[in-house]
């Protein structure tokens, strides 16, 4: 399985690659919305998971969650918001958004696993 | 920093006496990790040094707080999904059909942690009952400190994470600081109680569904013995256990028997078993 992990900060993104590639996922990277729907304009197999962050420059995961909604080629998409906002009403924009799931940092690499397989994209069981 | 033979064999007395927990040869550096948060707030310098202290002074708040530090409190929300999604698809069903006349069930979740697993129970009971209905979630664990943390319902960011999905952390949750706290009309359905399961059980009006999960692997064969025994009794005759995915009844207690509820096993006692029968009591 394919994810993206779109993330402003170098070290999450390799912090997340990492977790993922535990899990059997392949992954590429994008540093934020904006970067992220152009790099998947160009890929032909597009990938089942997107994780994101939410406080990126040019396009934030927020506009970034609307625009995959929006489009056709992007709505298998799962998308996961990974982020510092924490206020209820931010979790409820998101989701109203089209977010599948949230992940609020700091995170456990459990607490990946056990949300993606809440969406069934990792077998039931499945740890670190 | 290794902890003494006879250290070790007097903390695994205490915790054997105390809990029925059995903390075998190899557990040293776990009861020595567990043990220095406790020694370091009593003002040891060591484990060692404390363990002295208490043994040449035996304080039973001392003793309660080696015990609370070295029982499991490892929790998730959902923890293990099957005995939940098992719940909600097989048993609440049933139950809703069988105990139409009362409207009122009642669940017990035995070893309750920080209270992850009752608060799990009462989300899940909340999204599936039917209106009229009302039901009662009996929570139990044997560390007094945890039973305290459970009843506050607060916890951390982290802790949310866990096994939470987003959209029941924001429908049974309350942003309070930096902490998520479950939300009242939930924390109402839940009874907190410090209990040691492994000791005698008070008399409690009977259960339809008791979680006993991750608890029995703890004990040796005759304290599981007399666990399940003990908990069948306030079983009602067409309820449900739910043990953890690597415990079981079978070879332990034979008024038992294991049915299969989706992905999950559940177990149910036995009703065709004959009054006077070898092993039934």
């Amino acid at each position: 399985m394919l994810a993206i992990v779109i993330d402003d900060s170098r070290a999450m993104r390799l912090i997340l690659r990492r977790i993922l590639g535990q899990i059997g996922f392949d992954v590429v990277e994008a540093e934020d919305g904006q970067a992220a729907l152009d790099l998947l304009a160009g890929m032909e197999k597009k990938p089942e998971l997107a994780l994101i962050d939410w406080n990126m420059p040019n396009m934030n995961g927020l506009k970034f969650v609307t625009a995959a909604r929006n489009s056709p080629d992007l709505r298998e998409m799962t998308l996961v918001m990974v982020t510092t906002e924490s206020e209820q009403s931010q979790i409820v924009r998101a989701l109203a958004a089209g977010a599948h799931e949230y992940v609020i940092k700091p995170f456990t690499s459990g607490a990946i696993v056990e949300k993606l397989a809440l969406l069934g994209l990792v077998p039931s069981g499945a740890s670190l | 920093m290794t902890l003494s033979a006879a250290d070790f064999a007097f903390v695994a007395a205490l915790v054997r006496r105390e809990s029925a927990i059995v903390l075998g040869p190899g557990k040293e550096y776990l009861v020595e990790a567990r043990l220095i948060p406790v020694a370091r707030q009593a003002g040891a310098a060591s484990v060692s040094e404390f363990l002295a202290m208490i043994q040449r002074n035996p304080d039973p708040e001392a003793q309660r707080k080696i015990v609370d530090a070295l029982t499991t409190n490892e929790t998730s929300w959902f923890r293990d999904q099957d005995p939940f999604t098992a719940l909600t698809k097989h048993v609440l069903p049933e139950l809703i059909q069988a105990r139409a006349a009362s409207k009122h069930i009642r669940l017990w979740s035995a070893a309750c942690s920080s209270g992850q697993e009752p608060y799990s129970m009462a989300i899940a009971l909340r999204e599936a009952m039917p209106a009229g209905w009302t039901y009662e979630i009996f929570a139990t664990d044997i560390s007094g400190e945890m039973i305290e943390r459970a009843k506050r319902g607060e916890f951390t960011q982290v802790e949310v994470n866990r096994g939470l999905p987003v959209q029941k952390l924001v429908h049974n949750f309350e942003r309070v600081g930096a902490h998520w706290r479950v939300v009242p009309a939930l924390r109402s359905v839940v009874t907190f109680q410090r209990m040691n399961i492994a000791g005698p059980l008070p008399n409690l009006p009977p259960f339809d569904v008791i979680f006993l999960r991750n608890v029995l692997i703890y004990f040796d064969l005759e304290t599981k013995r007399s666990v399940l025994r003990n908990v069948g009794r306030l079983l009602r005759p067409d309820g449900w256990l739910f043990l953890g995915a690597s415990e079981t009844t079978i070879g332990i207690d034979d008024n038992y028997e294991r049915v299969v509820a989706g992905r999950a096993s559940a177990y149910r006692l036995k009703s065709a078993v004959p009054a006077g029968t070898a092993g039934k009591e």
